[in-house]
């Protein structure tokens, strides 16, 4: 272990002007190809033992990005370097090396894992994958895996569809951390869940981050969950990012305008809130055509000329806070 | 605000299938007043759906049901039923595509309903097709009215639906997880244009959803289904300030809340099967003041101060039985 005033500033997630474009054919127009720019430009770091959230509407980049990160789609272009290994400069078939330090968990537990398999090989499976271990050796890392997810050996010989969604999402995680990865990516790990269900796997997430100075990307886009889970939140939309800082300033007093759409629009669960009304009508542009400038320009309340010529770029503009908004950044200036 | 508009009375409904019989439904009772939100909320597979399925008399086959189901103080039957469905009672479901047909345009679809059930001649329906869209504040009403389901955004859908439900101006809507599958900016402008319509017309709305978020900012009144089984109603503020059934003090307890944050208290285990579920109280295992009584007698739903009913032997006797 490392001591913690090391640990604390110790980069274990780095990621720089990163980017994938699609080729994609649009409808209607035969052979006409144009370029969906599914994550333009994204830049970020996350400390080791940290969480990053990240949060955004349907189509923002999420899965993209967090995808881009395990290679298991390839960058466009940029770099990403996880603890300390710049893993965008290997080819891909050298990857296997580097994938022991990250791992992804999924949104649908029941249907990320592989029905004809019993949760012994599906949990060991990443490890015979990486390192030659025999059967007795196999059978007991499997056990205290179960353990630590909080399932046991009754569950070994068991097929996913003989387990509940939530046993099914903690056999993924045990799956995940069998090669005792540093960083975990979760891209909507409970969305699929019962909010009774969602708490448990939560509370396991943040047992596990603890014990093993885990790093996470948590992708949701349920704000309340992220809020919960952690430390730093990080907005997406149409595949920039909008503003990144600490979870509780992002959603309490968000500084970007598309943030605090955002944030009014969640829906708290007390029964003072009242329903207002929204602050924005109208829906994302396509992301084949976003707006020059700021993507959000279209319908931000705070619009001035300038957001359309405008180079978006997130800078800081308070301590530990970001924001693409140039409001946000001249206010800085001054 | 008190007038009754429906009524469930120990309403039970199994379903046979290959694994045996699923006891979907056990002894579920409540009311819908005239022009109140009432919100039937609770987790995956408690029941939701086929409460409102059995009010439609939209069964399937193999449902089998007991108890009494009343419309504006008359019995439903499958008679009856057929008649209000789609005048007096309509209906939103979360996937739109199930009630969109593909092939044909927002307008003849639009049109469609107002020839069959309002008999408005076709010349006239097809040209108020625009109005009725403005009316469910859709931007661009012209364009969008000559466009296929399949050219709409989740949130266009979702406003013809809502459009079409209402277009025959019935007296109860059905909302079954209208917004679930919406980004929440979206949510947000759906819920407040069923807020605005029911202000506007007057009806009820029986909404489904299992976010307690949108319940606090929606409902009036909440209704929350364990397994099967209602366990607890209350007015929205009742429920929230002083939760009395275990489940649902659990479930608050779970509900995370983008404001406050603060630790999350999960409840443990799952939910029953509803093939054998358990005997007495359907929430027995997982339940923290569960006592012997739980496990032999199902608890009744009793009103233990006004208005507020619970399902839980802890409210319904000595806890020492
Ligand atoms: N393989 C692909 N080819 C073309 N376009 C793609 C591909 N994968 C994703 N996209 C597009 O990239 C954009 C970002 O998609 P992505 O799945 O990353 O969004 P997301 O934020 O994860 O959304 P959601 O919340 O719905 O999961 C979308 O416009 C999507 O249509
Ligand atoms: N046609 C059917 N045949 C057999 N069982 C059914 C049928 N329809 C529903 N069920 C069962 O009845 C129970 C209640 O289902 P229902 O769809 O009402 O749940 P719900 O509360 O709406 O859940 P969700 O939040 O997932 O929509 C479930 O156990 C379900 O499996
Ligand atoms: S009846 Fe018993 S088991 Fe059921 S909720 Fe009440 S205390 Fe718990
Ligand atoms: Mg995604
Ligand atoms: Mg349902």
């Amino acid at each position: 272990m490392l001591p913690v005033m090391f640990t604390a500033v110790m980069k274990m997630v780095e990621v720089y002007e990163l980017k994938k474009y699609f080729a994609v054919r649009r409808t209607g127009q035969w052979s006409a190809k144009s370029v969906l720019k599914a994550v333009d430009n994204v830049s970020f770091t996350v400390r080791m033992g940290e969480t990053l959230g990240i949060v955004g509407e349907s189509g923002s980049g999420k899965s993209t990005l967090v995808r881009c990160l395990t290679r298991l789609i390839e960058p466009t272009s940029g770099k990403v370097v996880l603890d300390g290994e710049e893993i965008t400069k290997y080819r891909k078939r050298d990857l296997r090396k580097i994938s022991k330090n990250v791992q992804m968990v999924f949104q649908d537990p029941v249907s990320s894992l592989n029905p004809r398999m019993n949760v012994l090989s599906i949990i060991s499976e990443p490890l015979s994958a990486h390192e030659k271990i025999s059967k007795t050796e196999r059978k007991s890392l499997v056990v205290d895996l179960l353990k630590e997810v909080g399932l046991n050996e009754e569950h070994m010989y068991k097929y996913p569809g003989e387990l509940s969604g939530g046993q099914c999402q903690r056999v993924a995680i045990a799956r995940a951390l069998s090669i005792k990865p540093k960083i975990l990516v979760l891209d909507e790990p409970t969305a699929s869940l019962d909010v009774s269900v969602q708490a448990q796997v939560l509370e396991l997430l943040e047992k596990l981050q603890r014990e093993h100075s885990l790093t996470y990307l948590f992708v949701s886009h349920d704000i309340a969950v992220v809020r919960s889970i952690s430390h730093k939140a990080m907005v997406m939309y149409l595949g920039k990012v909008m503003e990144i800082g600490p979870t509780e300033k992002v959603v309490n007093e968000p500084l970007h305008p598309y943030t605090k759409v955002l944030m009014k629009s969640v829906p708290i669960p007390d029964p003072d809130s009242v329903l207002t009304e929204p602050a924005i009508q109208g829906e994302p542009p396509s992301a084949l055509n976003p707006p020059s400038g700021c993507p959000f320009r279209t319908r931000c309340p705070n619009a001035v000329d300038e957001c359309s010529l405008a180079d978006m770029t997130l800078k800081k503009v308070e301590e530990d806070r970001y924001s693409a908004c140039i409001l946000n950044q001249r206010r800085s200036d001054s | 605000m008190s007038e009754e508009l429906v009524r469930f009375e120990d309403y039970s409904l199994d379903f046979m299938t290959l694994y045996g019989r699923i006891k979907a439904l056990k002894n579920v009772s409540f009311q819908i007043r005239k022009n109140e939100v009432f919100s039937l909320v609770g987790e995956t597979g408690c029941g939701k759906t086929v409460t409102s399925l059995a009010l439609l008399g939209l069964l399937p086959s193999n449902a089998r049901s007991r108890g009494k189901i009343f419309f504006e103080q008359e019995q439903l039957t499958a008679q009856n039923v057929e008649q209000k469905r789609g005048r007096d009672i309509a209906v939103v479901f979360q996937d739109p595509m199930t009630s969109l047909n593909p092939l044909y345009t927002v307008r003849q679809q639009l049109a469609d309903v107002l020839i069959a059930r309002r008999r408005v001649p076709k010349k006239e329906a097809l040209r108020s097709v625009v109005d009725i869209l403005r009316e469910v504040q859709m931007l661009d009403a012209n364009r969008v009215a000559d466009l296929y389901p399949h050219e709409l955004s989740g949130g266009m859908k979702q406003r013809v639906m809502i459009a079409m439900a209402l277009s025959c101006r019935p007296k109860l809507l059905i909302a079954d997880e209208p917004t679930t599958a919406l980004d929440v900016t979206i949510q947000k402008q759906i819920l407040w244009l069923m807020k605005s319509l029911r202000e506007k017309h007057g009806f009820s709305i029986l909404f489904i959803t299992h976010d307690m978020g949108v319940v606090a900012e929606f409902a009036h009144r909440v209704g929350v289904m364990y397994a099967g089984s209602i366990v607890e109603i209350a007015t929205k503020r009742r429920l929230f300030k002083n939760p009395l059934h275990p489940y649902t003090v659990g479930l608050l307890n779970a509900v995370p809340n983008s404001r406050v944050g603060g630790k999350l208290k999960a409840i443990p285990g799952s939910v029953p099967s509803l093939v054998n579920p358990p005997t007495g109280c359907r929430f027995n295992e997982r339940c923290e003041r569960a006592f012997k009584k739980c496990f032999r007698e199902i608890p009744p739903l009793i009103e233990v101060e006004d208005q507020h009913y619970v399902a839980c032997h802890v409210y319904g006797g000595d806890e020492n039985g």
